[in-house]
């Protein structure tokens, strides 16, 4: 049982063949092979999948691939400028902001739909806003000090 | 994980996906219960309507005595509409709550209280806000008091064939003075305990009440222990302190591995005042 999609990722649109069932998380994997979405505990808990689905930030291990038809959709992959990282890529390296790297991306996507939605947060509303977020490593307190660090910077 | 195989029908008129409802089929709207239940194959439906596409089910409307909320409209949306956090502050407040941003970002109304999760927000809150869900079939529509809506562990009024188009509450000096507050489970962020409380005061004392409850029995019902005891009463803390105590009267509370039912029928009363404390 076959549907067509098009879909716009990172810029670029594309029509593929899907299956109903297919995550939008392994279509981005697997079809598309944009592997800096990462799938963690896919349940919907840790985030580490999260893209932006029409610029806000969702969780594309719990979202069909078909429900994004027509939609455009942003990576880890489209962050990056002309060769120049995203503000808050170029935070996290400063910061410290990962140690093995894995919930990165999906720190990246969601803090980038909080911070257009507010731009200069303080610390405590940093925190809440990594609620769907899972990190092992860090304890999220170099986390924390990159969001603040890249919201400083998008905001001057 | 992937869910089991199943036929994908995107519907975009309400009567259309009425039209489409198979039997064994699933309607989707946001999916963040749906779609999660069938990677563990706990639902394995023949087809689903996605219903999210359907923009009349997407719109709030403010009514002169009523807020409607559309069945597909997402939590965040709620939480960020100024008319609904200015009329009936427990309803911006308990979607503010609900998950985290990208729960928040697809998560709808509708499909949470279809669902009708025994530990969701929405039941609670809605049950306090003394709301009117109204719903679509293929004979027109009907609407089901709220009293009347959760009958059960995940069961509801609603039937096979039917879709929840909105949910209407109501412009009351309750609603206007009114909260939310829950203690978390700390990973999923669903309510352990969640009270939503709503009380209109004339001259100190209280005039309407409705105080619900959600996470505490199979599913959320409304308090009518406090909320006797306190009608006509004022809100002191003494009488607050006392009323609480009849926060699961006629209740099977429930127990599981977050709380005992010892503790959850604790954490009930503690909530009751802290919400009826605010008001």
């Amino acid at each position: 049982m076959s549907n067509q999609i098009t879909i716009k990722v990172n810029g670029k649109s594309y029509t593929r063949e899907v299956e109903g069932r297919t995550l939008l998380a392994s279509f981005l994997r697997e079809d598309l092979s944009l592997t800096g979405t990462h799938i963690g505990c896919d349940t919907s808990g840790c985030g580490a999948c999260t893209v932006l689905l029409d610029g806000k930030a969702v969780k594309s291990c719990t979202i069909l691939a078909v429900q994004a038809d027509g939609a455009t959709v942003k990576t880890i992959e489209g962050m990056a400028e002309n060769g120049n990282l995203h503000p808050l890529q170029a935070s996290f390296k400063e910061k410290h902001g990962l140690q093995c790297g894995f919930c990165t991306p999906g720190m990246i996507m969601v803090a980038s739909d909080f911070l257009a939605s507010n731009p200069k947060p303080n610390e405590q509303e940093i925190r809440e806003s990594l609620e769907g977020n899972f990190c092992r490593c860090t304890g999220y307190h170099n986390i924390v000090l990159a969001i603040k660090d890249a919201a400083d910077t998008m905001s001057a | 994980m992937i869910p089991a195989s199943f036929e994908y029908k995107k519907a975009t008129s309400v009567q259309e996906a009425i039209s489409m409802l198979g039997s064994e089929d699933k309607i989707l709207a946001g999916g963040h219960s749906l779609i999660p239940a069938m990677k563990l194959r706990l639902n394995m439906p023949t087809g689903l309507v996605d219903i999210s596409k359907i923009e009349s089910l997407k719109e709030i409307r403010d009514n002169e005595k009523s807020i409607s909320i559309g069945a597909g409209v997402s939590h965040a949306t709620i939480a960020n509409n100024p008319e609904i956090s200015k009329h009936m502050p427990m309803i911006s407040e308990a979607a503010s709550m609900i998950g985290d941003i990208q729960v928040r970002n697809v998560g709808t109304i509708g499909g949470s209280i279809a669902h009708a999760d025994p530990s969701a927000d929405w039941p609670g809150v809605l049950l306090a806000s003394d709301a009117t869900v109204v719903i679509a079939n293929a004979e027109g529509s009907r609407e089901v008091d709220i009293d009347q809506f959760f009958t059960g562990f995940f069961e509801t009024a609603l039937q096979d064939n039917e879709i929840i188009t909105h949910v209407r509450i109501p412009k009351t000096a309750a609603n206007a003075n009114s909260c939310y507050v829950k203690f978390v489970q700390p990973a999923s962020r669903f309510a352990i305990v969640g009270c939503a409380a709503a009380v209109e005061k004339v001259n100190g004392s209280v005039k309407s009440i409705r105080v619900a409850f959600n996470g505490v029995g199979d599913n959320a019902y409304r308090a009518t222990g406090i909320e006797n005891a306190l009608k006509d009463q004022k809100l002191s803390a003494e009488n607050i302190g006392s009323a609480a105590s009849h926060a699961t009267d006629g209740i099977d509370v429930m127990d599981d591995h977050f709380a005992s039912e010892n503790y959850r029928s604790h954490l009930a009363s503690v909530f009751a005042k802290r919400a009826l404390s605010r008001l």
